[in-house]
């Protein structure tokens, strides 16, 4: 009796160990290229690697991470993966586009347990133009990121006033991590990409002498 | 005719969610559309194919007093394979399903396959079963699935057929779930006893 149940356990084990060690790498690639499938549609055009580059902020809350992205050197902004935890169902997570100065470019919901026809109509609801739903192209710095029923100036969805305020706290929280990140970068690594940029025009103009 | 006859078993005679009334778990919970249920149907048939031909083979080993943990381990390995491929080979499936694949194992549709046909049938009867009860799990998840994301959402598989403002949102929600499930059961069984 026991000989068989270890036979068992121990060949079902077996079985699984070669499985998972088969699958294990197309299920990091398939996480990898969803992630950057995000990146890349929601943050400014970019010719570097945000996810090596990228910068995780812990909090009490969980984990910020800021994808910085750059072109030829140069920032252009970033995308910011954040979370609410005040969710109607839980957690939201979204990544948002941010330019340099902040404002929106772009969202997209990663994971969510929000009520289909509801909650989750997030996905569309804050991206499309109508009264004051949208948030693509404001900046939190000048908009009240908040629910007009708390006196902020965007459009909770209908009958999901409890969803909105989680992903607005979550776009509040992105923000917020970017622009201080940002602040932070200017007493330290300003003096540094400015030092490389003088470089970079020097080594241009004796090209072009 | 006679094998034609386990799989209609297991469609018809013995559907197990509008007959005999097991996974109602996963039944209410992923029929929120017709493409979801079909999925889990899916999902819960290649288990029990799996797991009714295996425990058929192996019935003989196994002595009576450690039955039923050997069919638990049995049936947990292939929902762990099932959800390794299905998380490395159709991401966006595994999103929508994720939280109801390792559901399947304590699915008692599964056990309950392997207690009463598996472990007493041949392996080639057993997969047939497996087969039969999957298809009817299936298309009871489809069929569940079709009329709330009908009624909720004014599609059907993502197609529109009528505006969705005039779908009823309960529906899409756990009431209506319970509510259509009801329904499908009082309807299947009158014409089934006619």
């Amino acid at each position: 009796m026991v000989i068989v149940l270890t036979i068992i356990t121990a060949s079902v084990g077996a079985i699984l160990g070669y499985v998972y060690k088969i699958t294990a790498a197309p299920i990091a690639q398939a996480g990898a290229k969803a992630q950057e499938e995000a990146i890349r549609q929601v943050a400014p055009h970019f010719d570097n690697n945000p996810i090596a580059e990228s910068d995780t902020i812990k909090t009490d809350n969980g984990n910020i991470v800021i994808y910085p992205a750059s072109l030829q050197g140069n920032p252009t902004g970033a995308a910011v993966k954040a979370h609410s935890r005040n969710g109607f169902n839980g957690e939201i997570e979204i990544i948002v586009g941010l330019e340099q100065d902040g404002t929106i470019r772009d969202y997209r919901v990663l994971s969510h347990a929000e009520t289909p026809g509801l909650g989750a109509k997030m996905e569309q609801w804050f991206r499309t133009d109508k009264n004051k739903q949208s948030i693509i192209g404001k900046n939190p710095g000048h908009t009240d990121m908040t629910v007009t029923k708390d006196g902020g100036d965007i459009d909770a969805i209908t009958a999901s006033t409890i969803t909105s305020r989680a992903f607005l706290e979550a776009v509040r929280t992105a923000y917020t991590a970017y622009t201080q990140g940002n602040i932070d970068g200017i007493s330290g690594t300003t003096a540094t990409t400015s030092q490389q940029h003088n470089q970079h025009t020097a080594t241009n103009e004796e090209v072009s002498k | 005719m006679n094998k034609l006859k386990i799989i209609l078993n297991g469609i018809i005679t013995e559907n197990p969610t509008f007959v005999l009334l097991l996974g109602m778990c996963p039944t209410l919970g992923t029929t929120s559309s017709a493409i979801n249920g079909m999925s889990m149907g899916l999902a819960t048939m290649f288990v029990l194919m799996c797991s009714n031909v295996v425990i058929s083979l192996i019935k003989d080993f196994i002595p009576d007093k450690v039955r039923i943990p050997s069919f638990v381990v049995i049936i947990a390995a292939f929902v762990t394979v099932l959800q390794l491929c299905m998380q490395a080979y159709l991401p966006d499936l595994y999103k929508s399903l994720g939280l109801f694949i390792p559901l399947i194992v304590v699915n008692c549709i599964i056990l309950g396959r392997a207690e009463a046909f598996a472990s007493k049938n041949n392996p080639f009867d057993s997969l047939l079963d497996g087969v039969g009860i999957g298809l009817g799990f299936t298309l009871a998840l489809t069929l569940l699935g079709g009329v709330r994301e009908l009624l909720g959402t004014g599609k059907l598989f993502n197609h529109t057929i009528y505006p969705e403002e005039f779908g009823a949102l309960a529906f899409i929600l756990a009431p209506g779930a319970f509510i259509a499930l009801g329904f499908l059961i009082a309807i299947v069984n009158y014409f089934k006893n006619r």
